[in-house]
Order: C-alpha cells, then sequence, then structure tokens
C-alpha cells in the first residue's frame, strides 16, 4: 500500500516572493524531489517579524495567528529561511505565552516548521542532489539559521554532492552579515561596516560564487559586493541545489 | 600625573548616531577593534573547548544566580550580617548620589587626600573620580588600561578592558608626555616596558593612599567577603595598603558561598580572557585582625542598588545574573564596528544595551537596544546564557509602548502591518512593486538609488525583483495545470 504523501505547506518568505521567487521555485523542486506534496497557501504574506523586531506586538501577534491559521493544516511548513522558520519555531511560542489556546497551537506548528535545507536532511533523510554547479564557492551560515536552528552541517553536506562545486569555507561564516532586517536600514553606518568586513572575507576566499540560505542576508551582501564593483555572484543556496541557476544572480543584469 | 576626570564624556554629549558616525570613520579605532577580534573569541573558544564540562559548568552558574536573585534579600542580610561580624560596615545606597556621599563621608573622616582605585565599573555608574577630585581628593587608577584611560580624560571603552580602543603607540605618546620624570630617548615601544613605566609610577601612590577602593565580581554571603579577579595584581595593592578599604558593588554580585563563588569563578575567566583563572583571585574579608600582618584598619562596603531591585520581578531580571565578563562585548559585530564610546553609556555591547535602559530609563537610551541585529552571537557565548537578544526585544517593546520608538519607524511598521494582514491587497501591492522596481533596475539588475531607501542605497545597491512575485507566479501555473 502507498504511503500517504507528505504534505509541505511552503511558507515562501516576503522576500522571496517579492525579489526572488526562483528560489521559490526552487525549494518546490527540492522538496518534491524529497517525495513532498507541495502546497502554496494562498494566504501567506509574511512572518511577521518586522513588527515583532521593532516592539510592536500588537501587530506580529494579528500576523503570527493569521500564519497559523494558514499553515496548521499541512504536515509540515518549510521556508527557505533560518529566520523565518526560526520566526515559526521559536517565537511564536512566546509572542503567545500566557495565552493557552493560541499557545498551544503556536507550539504545535513549530513542532513541524524547519528551514528547507535541514528539513531535507534531517527529516527527509536526502544525502546528495542532482545538481552540477562548476566552480569555487563559499557559504556564509545566517545567524537565526545557525543559532536559533542549529543549521551548518546540513547545507556543507547537499554542497558537497553538487558535481564539479568547490566549497571554499568563509573565514567568519558564523559573524552577522549586517542585515538585521530594519536595522540595516535604521544604522547603516553600522551595517556597512559590518557588511564589509563581511565582503572582506569573502574576497579572502577567493570564490566566484557566494551561498546563503537567507535572502536578507544575500541582498545585503550582493548589494554590497555589487557597489563595489566585484563580479562575485550572489545565490540562495536553494538555486544551486535544484539545479536551477539559468536565471542572472542576484543583482546581477541580463547576460550579454 | 593624571589631571581632573572630565564630569562627562564627550560621546555622551551626542546622539548615539552621530557617535557612530564619527567611529566608523576613524581608522585608528579599526585597528584597535582589529585587535579584540583578534584577542579574545579565539582565546575563549579555545579555553571552552579544554573544558569538557564547561556547558554544565555554564548551566551550574547559571542555576546559582537564578537561586540567590530568587532569595536575594535573604542573601544580601546575611552577606551584611557576616561582615559586620568580621569588623566591617555595609552602607546600603539606593542610588549614585547616595553611594557618592557614603563614600566621600568615609574618605573624609580618615582624612584621605588620596585615594587609589583597583577596577570597578560601579565607580563608573556612580562617577566617584569626578566627585572625589571636586572634594579636593585625587582618584589613582591602578588598573593600567584604567590607569591609560584616566590620563587620557576618558571613559572605559570596555568593562573588563577599559583602554581597547587605543592602540600601542597612542599609549607610548601619552606616557611620553605625561611621564617627564623619565629620559626622553628610553624605549618604550613594547608593551612589557609600558606595564614596568606605569608600575614605577604607580607604586609610590600606592604607599601614599590613604584610601583605596575596590569593585567586587563576587561578595560571599556565607563569609562576608567580597573576591576580586585581576590580572596586574593592582587590586591586592588597593585593598591592603591603605588604612581604608571601600568595596564598592553592586547588589546582585551576592553569591550564597564559597563554594559557589568558585563554581562561577570556572567560567568568569574562560569566557572573558580564555584564562583558565585569572593571575589574581584575591578574597577580602573584613579588616585587619589583631594578628594580621598587614591589612586595612576599615573596611565598608557601599551596596548599590540603583534600579537593580527594581528588575527582579519581571521581563529583566535576567539581566542581573550578569558576571561582567565581557564576552558579548567580545563577540559583538556591532562593537567591532563602532567601539565602546559610541554607545555613550557607561557600559557598552549587548549587556550595556540591556542594562542601560534600565539604569537611565528607556527614553534616554532608546537606540541602544535598538542597535542589533539580534545574531544572538552574545547569548550564544554567555557564561551566565543571558538571552540578550531577547531582554533587548523587550526593551523595543517598552519603547514600542510608550512611544519612543521614532515615529517613521512606527508608521513603517504599522504601514506594511497593514498590508501584511490582507493577503488579496498584499498581493497587488507587492506585484506592483516587484514589476516597478525590476523596471528601474533595467539591464543592470540592481539599483543604486531609490527614493525612501537611502538607508540602504547609501552604501548598497539594491538588487532588482525579478519581476513577478511568486505567488502571482505560482497561481497562473496552478491555473493552467488545473
Amino acid at each position: 500500500m502507498p504511503e500517504a504523501p507528505i504534505r509541505v505547506g511552503l511558507f515562501v518568505t516576503c522576500l522571496v516572493d517579492l525579489f526572488r521567487p526562483s528560489v521559490g521555485f526552487a525549494a518546490v523542486k527540492l522538496l518534491e524531489d524529497a517525495g513532498c506534496q507541495v502546497e502554496v497557501p494562498a494566504a501567506q504574506t509574511c512572518c511577521g517579524q518586522p513588527a515583532y523586531n521593532s516592539g510592536d506586538r500588537a501587530d506580529a501577534k494579528a500576523i503570527a495567528a493569521a500564519v497559523i491559521d494558514t499553515f496548521e493544516a499541512y504536515d509540515y511548513v518549510v521556508a527557505p529561511s533560518g529566520s523565518c522558520a526560526g520566526m515559526l519555531r521559536e517565537h511564536y511560542p512566546l509572542l503567545f505565552a500566557g495565552d493557552a489556546g493560541m499557545e498551544a497551537r503556536a507550539r504545535a506548528l513549530a513542532g513541524r516548521t524547519y528551514e528547507l535545507v535541514s528539513f531535507l536532511t534531517d527529516v527527509r533523510g536526502v544525502r546528495t542532489v542532482d545538481a552540477s554547479f562548476p566552480g569555487r564557492v563559499t557559504y556564509h551560515d545566517g545567524c537565526s539559521g545557525l543559532r536559533e536552528l542549529g543549521i551548518r552541517a546540513q547545507p556543507r553536506a547537499l554542497l558537497a554532492s553538487v558535481a564539479g562545486l568547490d566549497l571554499t569555507e568563509l573565514p567568519d561564516s558564523d559573524v552577522c552579515c549586517g542585515f538585521g532586517g530594519t536595522f540595516c536600514v535604521k544604522y547603516p553606518d553600522i551595517s556597512n561596516a559590518m557588511v564589509g568586513a563581511k565582503t572582506a572575507c569573502v574576497a579572502e576566499t577567493g570564490a566566484e560564487t557566494l551561498l546563503a540560505g537567507d535572502l536578507g542576508c544575500l541582498l545585503n551582501m550582493a548589494g554590497k559586493l555589487k557597489r563595489d564593483g566585484t563580479d562575485v555572484r550572489v545565490r540562495h543556496v536553494a538555486e544551486v541545489l535544484a539545479g536551477m541557476t539559468a536565471q542572472p544572480a542576484i543583482g546581477d543584469g541580463e547576460p550579454g | 600625573m593624571a589631571s581632573p576626570v572630565k564630569p562627562a564624556m564627550s560621546t555622551a554629549d551626542r546622539s548615539f548616531s552621530e557617535n557612530v558616525r564619527v567611529a566608523v570613520a576613524d581608522p585608528q579605532l579599526r585597528r584597535a577593534m582589529h585587535h579584540v577580534k583578534e584577542g579574545f573569541i579565539g582565546k575563549r573558544a579555545k579555553a571552552a573547548a579544554r573544558l569538557p564540562e564547561f556547558e554544565i559548568l555554564r548551566d551550574a552558574a547559571r542555576d546559582i544566580k537564578d537561586h540567590t536573585l530568587a532569595h536575594l534579600d535573604l542573601y544580601l542580610e546575611r552577606y551584611e550580617a557576616q561582615v559586620i561580624e568580621r569588623g566591617g560596615q555595609v552602607h546600603w545606597c539606593a542610588g549614585p548620589a547616595e553611594a557618592r556621599a557614603t563614600i566621600l563621608d568615609i574618605c573624609r573622616q580618615a582624612g584621605a587626600r588620596t585615594v587609589t582605585k583597583g577596577k570597578s565599573m560601579i565607580g563608573e555608574e556612580i562617577d566617584i573620580n569626578a566627585h572625589l577630585e571636586a572634594a579636593g581628593i585625587t582618584p589613582v587608577e591602578t588598573d593600567l588600561g584604567e590607569y591609560i584611560v584616566q590620563m587620557r580624560h576618558e571613559r572605559p571603552s570596555h568593562i573588563i578592558a577599559p583602554a581597547v580602543h587605543l592602540t600601542k603607540d597612542l599609549i607610548e605618546a601619552d606616557f611620553r608626555a605625561q611621564h617627564r620624570q623619565f629620559p626622553a630617548d628610553r624605549s618604550l615601544s613594547e608593551v612589557p616596558e609600558l606595564v614596568d613605566e606605569a608600575r614605577q609610577v604607580l607604586r609610590q601612590r600606592f604607599l601614599d593612599a590613604d584610601v583605596g577602593i575596590t569593585g567586587a565580581n563576587f561578595l560571599v554571603a556565607e563569609t562576608g567577603s567580597s573576591i576580586i579577579v585581576t590580572n596586574e595584581g593592582n587590586g591586592d595593592l588597593t585593598q591592603t595598603l591603605p588604612r581604608v578599604h571601600i568595596v564598592i558593588a553592586s547588589l546582585e554580585k551576592v553569591v550564597p558561598t564559597l563554594e559557589d563563588a568558585t563554581t562561577i569563578l570556572r567560567v568568569l575567566a574562560r569566557s572573558a580572557t580564555g584564562q583558565e583563572f585569572s593571575t589574581y583571585t584575591t578574597v577580602s574579608t573584613g579588616p585587619k585582625r589583631p594578628d594580621d600582618v598587614d591589612g586595612p584598619e576599615a573596611y565598608h562596603v557601599v551596596l548599590l542598588d540603583n534600579g537593580r531591585s527594581g528588575l527582579l520581578d519581571g521581563q529583566f531580571r535576567e539581566i542581573l545574573r550578569c558576571i561582567r565578563c565581557g564576552a558579548c562585548i567580545n563577540h559583538c559585530p556591532v562593537y567591532h564596528a563602532i567601539g565602546g564610546h559610541a554607545y555613550g553609556s557607561v557600559y557598552p555591547g549587548p549587556i550595556g544595551a540591556a542594562l542601560t535602559p534600565a539604569l537611565d530609563g528607556i527614553e534616554a537610551a532608546a537606540d541602544l537596544p535598538e542597535a542589533s541585529t539580534f545574531c544572538g552571537r552574545c547569548e550564544a557565548v554567555c557564561p551566565m546564557r543571558i538571552p540578550l537578544p531577547k531582554l533587548l526585544r523587550h526593551w523595543r517593546e517598552r519603547a514600542y509602548e510608550q512611544r519612543v520608538t521614532p515615529g517613521g519607524l512606527r508608521a513603517g511598521i504599522g504601514l506594511w502591518a497593514f498590508f501584511a494582514r490582507r493577503p488579496a491587497l498584499y498581493g497587488f501591492v507587492t506585484g506592483l512593486a516587484a514589476r516597478l522596481l525590476r523596471a528601474l533596475g533595467g539591464r543592470r539588475g540592481r539599483l543604486a538609488r531609490l527614493p525612501l531607501a537611502g538607508g540602504w542605497t547609501r552604501f548598497r545597491d539594491l538588487p532588482a525583483p525579478e519581476g513577478r512575485t511568486f505567488r502571482s507566479q505560482w497561481a497562473a501555473k496552478k491555473s493552467t495545470r488545473s
């Protein structure tokens, strides 16, 4: 008897939805290759982190409640972002602490929410991907994924199976890139100093491509690399793992 | 020798944003902060890795403090009783003014003209040096870093490394300008030479001092002892040579027993400097007893509250677990970018951002909890497992509730939340934005400038969206599939 399909609700994240839909399609492909039935609930917008981290609990709660409504019917919720997955996993239960009904629903959803790459490896047991990406790459560990969700080995393990890919470790890969949501526009001078330190580390590796698992960090690092005129290309790790790298890299124009 | 300390440091008079602009443009500070990154982080990691039970000790240390804070009244009373039993006195001080008055009183009664000081952040918190100066008493900082910042009329830029914002060549220049008694052609470019010279200057000061003031890393309820850790031995001379020893400490420094103190000591130096133990761990208990060969004739403890007891019942209680090791500061990329003075507060870095609003009020310190990316590196290394990002977020909530959060940010978040709560409208607006930004990005695929986005585009290009939102493409795909 065939097993019931695993229904995954893809939380595509507001940044991927707006800036980089190809990451969403890469996530769909990776999840389907891992035997999941992927659905994208139309009612999703954002996880509420901008409000939450700005101290606006009322709006954060309203948005979180909507996310819980929208996604709690799925077996799993998967997001191509450690930051947004961390918000659902670690912070939704705190947001509803003291509200027994909502807290229980938040906890239940949190327990079934994963960042994309760690979901593939830790839940679906994916060990290799069928993709090719010749060249030297380096990888930045987004803070929430690394420190809230413990994601470090997973992307490296899957990248090791990509044909032709040569991963050079990024010095200080665990140090924040300076994005930090609204931080980067509230304190541009500090953010710039931080992302400048990051791009200097990228340059040290000699990598042609910089990968990470969070679009916020990627937009920040790509924006800085492009402003500085470097030709390092910047992509979400899902694009490379899915073998979907035909479109220009983040912040790069049409070829030719 | 050092001339009077200015009553307020210049960075406290400017806005945080202005401090930041000055700091990030300072190449000398860049170099100095590079040493913080290179020095502390690797050493702490190695020290933690060498001790298999390090993580267990962190839990134990946290639990000791949690227990103590839950019974703080009991342990403080026990501590006071023990201090009195050993011939000392405890002065309970609600705020800085009371603490300063108490210290001045003790100094005057002792007829003090010179006061030596061991390193103390509480001393900074109550601004004791300026007040001693004003009363005609000369405070002499004896910790090398503190000695240097006092000489420069600055404040410490770090809680355990006060002069970490300076480079060796700057300190050499200061010594040459201030220590005129030494030959001008002496060699002074190496750290041991600087240390030797400071020692020579300080030696007579130690002997001259009438009163010695030290901080405390721990107050031990069981014995009435205070414990300090130093690497220079200056604390020992400060507290044993003068006639009067004053310990200044905030009330959360108390732990129940010596055993508890030693448990926390095992994580303190490892987290701070990567040492297994500080060079000196000094326990002082009361004044000199009849058979003691040395020690002070009088022993006073100035116990400062300054708002801390108000934190016991509430969401900021975990701040009081802090043992001032500085690990959060050493690992903070924001601190690395701006240094300690830019914060404009006594305590810099993540712990400063969490503590300062409690001491000065959120209105005065609203920028500090905002200036964090919540990267979580501070919490990851805090030996006491203080959830610093969570505490900073709680301050942002306070600021938001009390409308301290800037209007622009409030309006922006409010507008964005309005759309985020209406998926159909949100989809329509983001669809327009995606197409518009895509068009503006053109063939380059990025924008160098964008109205209202100067915070982003001043230093970075904005990568242009691909053109259509994921949700709209997905919806279109679904409708052709079915």
